[in-house]
């Protein structure tokens, strides 16, 4: 009997911690009334795994498997001119942009995974190039990382820019957490920084650094962010990355600062092991907000206009893994409430407020959807 | 006692030839592991349970056992569902991982001997994943 009992406490004692992991407030809530339904608006893409509006008819999409398209009323070209991508594990064509003056110049900006040196393996680059009808002309390799590496993980990657004539870009650390996100000189868990011209701003906050640093680096310690936007109020660069299992994370990053990882995490490997024991440590920032457990997620935007009346403000993030939007309320600097919208739509790739004011997602297997109001 | 030992050198012995005959198995096995860390881990999961009704499981899963070459094709050239793994229907898309056929002959023998699996059969080859074509 009293072996029993041990057994019992040994079973009770083994399973409370593993309980404890318990969801990051606030707890994620299932909307009362389901008053949300979705209009499809461009169809037939697999994977779209970034989005752009050039007008509101207008709209540029990558297709992971490495076609870009061009759809004008729904109707889909595909642009000819891609430079060769390389498809392996989460690797591919990623995120697309328009230039801040597409209007004079119809450049566009792109991030894919390329090995344009010839030997094993790839990484993310960030290309240029002008729209020309349906094809892409004076294409310019702006950003490639190295070294290539035949790792599956973690190629990032988003595109925004600042009113002052910057981009911003990120790269994932390439499966390599051990060397790469707290190494200036290498590539990958960094965010970049570049001028619209492809040149490095002398005033990157490493630019003055010793010969190896990548001078593009604008922040660092990151994982894989393949979220971010610029804040429509702040002009505050707001992203967010995969964490491990748990410990996904939204940042708002600031030129030089490092957001520690794989020092500091709420998460853990995907066995279930340890990575380090640390949340917090001297000089690492602290996440604006985390996830545990984790939504996987991809695509950020802000609901700035009036369509959407109580959504005004709120921060909408894509969730791989759960297969909704998830809705952010923030207050005072903090997130008070979180909210599912549209519940297992899909694997959510990407999120965009349209210059209609309409939210639009990117789902895989659905294609590109209008969130509309239920009549 | 001496009988003992006899018998434990000679089970050594066995065994030892065993794992030798076997041994092109072992090390594809072996690369198989890191293939499947890399690629299949963040959706099948550590043990191959995978996700009830989004991600199906290949640790004892029925689908994968009865379609040994649907399996190999959908890991070379990509899935799209509707299909029905051990009574549940799973209706997702796994893409093509950019595997080649070398890798793809490892994650198989790793999942087809891993977890709650055990494949009795031949072992997968790299010949086999290039006969199975579009």
């Amino acid at each position: 009997m009293r072996d029993y009992i041990a057994l019992i406490l040994i079973f009770i004692l083994t399973y409370i911690p593993s309980c404890s992991a318990q969801e990051n407030p606030p707890l994620i809530k299932s909307p009362e009334k389901k008053e949300f339904t979705y209009e499809v608006i461009i169809d037939g893409i697999n994977i779209p795994w970034g989005f752009c509006f050039i007008n509101t008819n207008k709209v540029l999409v990558t297709e992971k498997s490495g076609k870009l398209f061009l759809v004008e009323d729904s109707i889909k070209t595909e642009i000819s001119g891609l430079p060769e991508v390389y498809v392996r594990g989460q690797g591919g064509l990623l995120d697309v942009a328009t230039h801040p003056n597409f209007n004079q110049n119809n450049l566009i900006y792109f991030t894919l995974a390329t090995n344009i040196e010839g030997d094993i393996g790839g990484n993310t680059a960030l290309y240029q190039a002008k729209l020309v009808e349906n094809r892409l002309e004076d294409l310019k390799l702006f950003y490639k990382a190295t070294p290539n590496t035949k790792k599956a993980q973690h190629f990032g990657s988003r595109i925004v820019f600042d009113d002052i004539g910057h981009i911003f870009f990120t790269i994932g650390d390439r499966g390599n957490r051990d060397l790469n996100p707290q190494d200036l000189t290498r590539d990958g868990g960094k965010v970049y920084r570049l001028n619209l011209d492809g040149s490095i701003p002398t005033d990157n906050p490493f630019f003055n650094d010793k010969s190896e640093t990548k001078k593009a680096i604008f922040s660092f310690g990151h994982r894989n962010p393949q979220g971010m936007i610029v804040h429509p109020e702040s002009d505050e660069i707001w992203l967010h990355e995969h964490g491990p299992r748990g410990g996904d994370e939204i940042n708002i990053v600031e030129p030089g600062k490092n957001y520690g990882w794989p020092k500091i995490t709420y998460g853990v490997n995907y066995s279930g092991t340890t990575i380090t024991e640390n949340t917090s440590l001297p000089g690492l920032e602290q996440p604006f907000y985390y996830w545990v457990p984790s939504i996987a997620p991809s695509g950020m935007a802000f609901s700035t206009s009036s369509i959407y009346e109580k959504w005004k403000g709120n921060l909408f993030i894509g969730s791989l893994k759960y297969r909704y939007l998830e809705r952010l309320v923030i207050k005072k600097n903090k997130v008070v409430e979180r909210e599912k919208v549209l519940e297992n739509i899909g694997r959510v790739r990407d999120v965009r407020e349209g210059p209609d004011g309409y939210l639009y997602i990117a789902v895989e297997g659905k294609g590109i959807l209008k969130i509309i109001e239920k009549k | 006692m001496k009988l003992f030992f006899s018998f434990i050198s000679i089970a050594t012995i066995i065994q030892f030839i065993w794992l030798q005959q076997n041994k092109p198995l072992k090390e594809s096995i072996t690369k198989g592991n890191e293939i499947y860390n890399d690629f299949c881990v963040q959706c099948h999961l550590d043990n191959g349970e995978g996700v009830a009704g989004i991600f199906p499981p290949l640790s004892n899963s029925d689908y994968l056992l009865n379609n040994i070459r649907e399996s190999i094709y959908g890991i070379k050239y990509g899935m799209e569902g509707p299909i029905t793994v051990n009574g549940e229907l799973y209706d997702g898309i796994m893409v093509s991982q950019g595997l080649d056929n070398e890798e793809i002959a490892d994650v198989m023998n790793y999942i087809l001997n891993s977890w709650e699996n055990s494949y009795n059969n031949e072992i997968i080859t790299p010949s086999l994943v290039n006969e199975i074509k579009k």
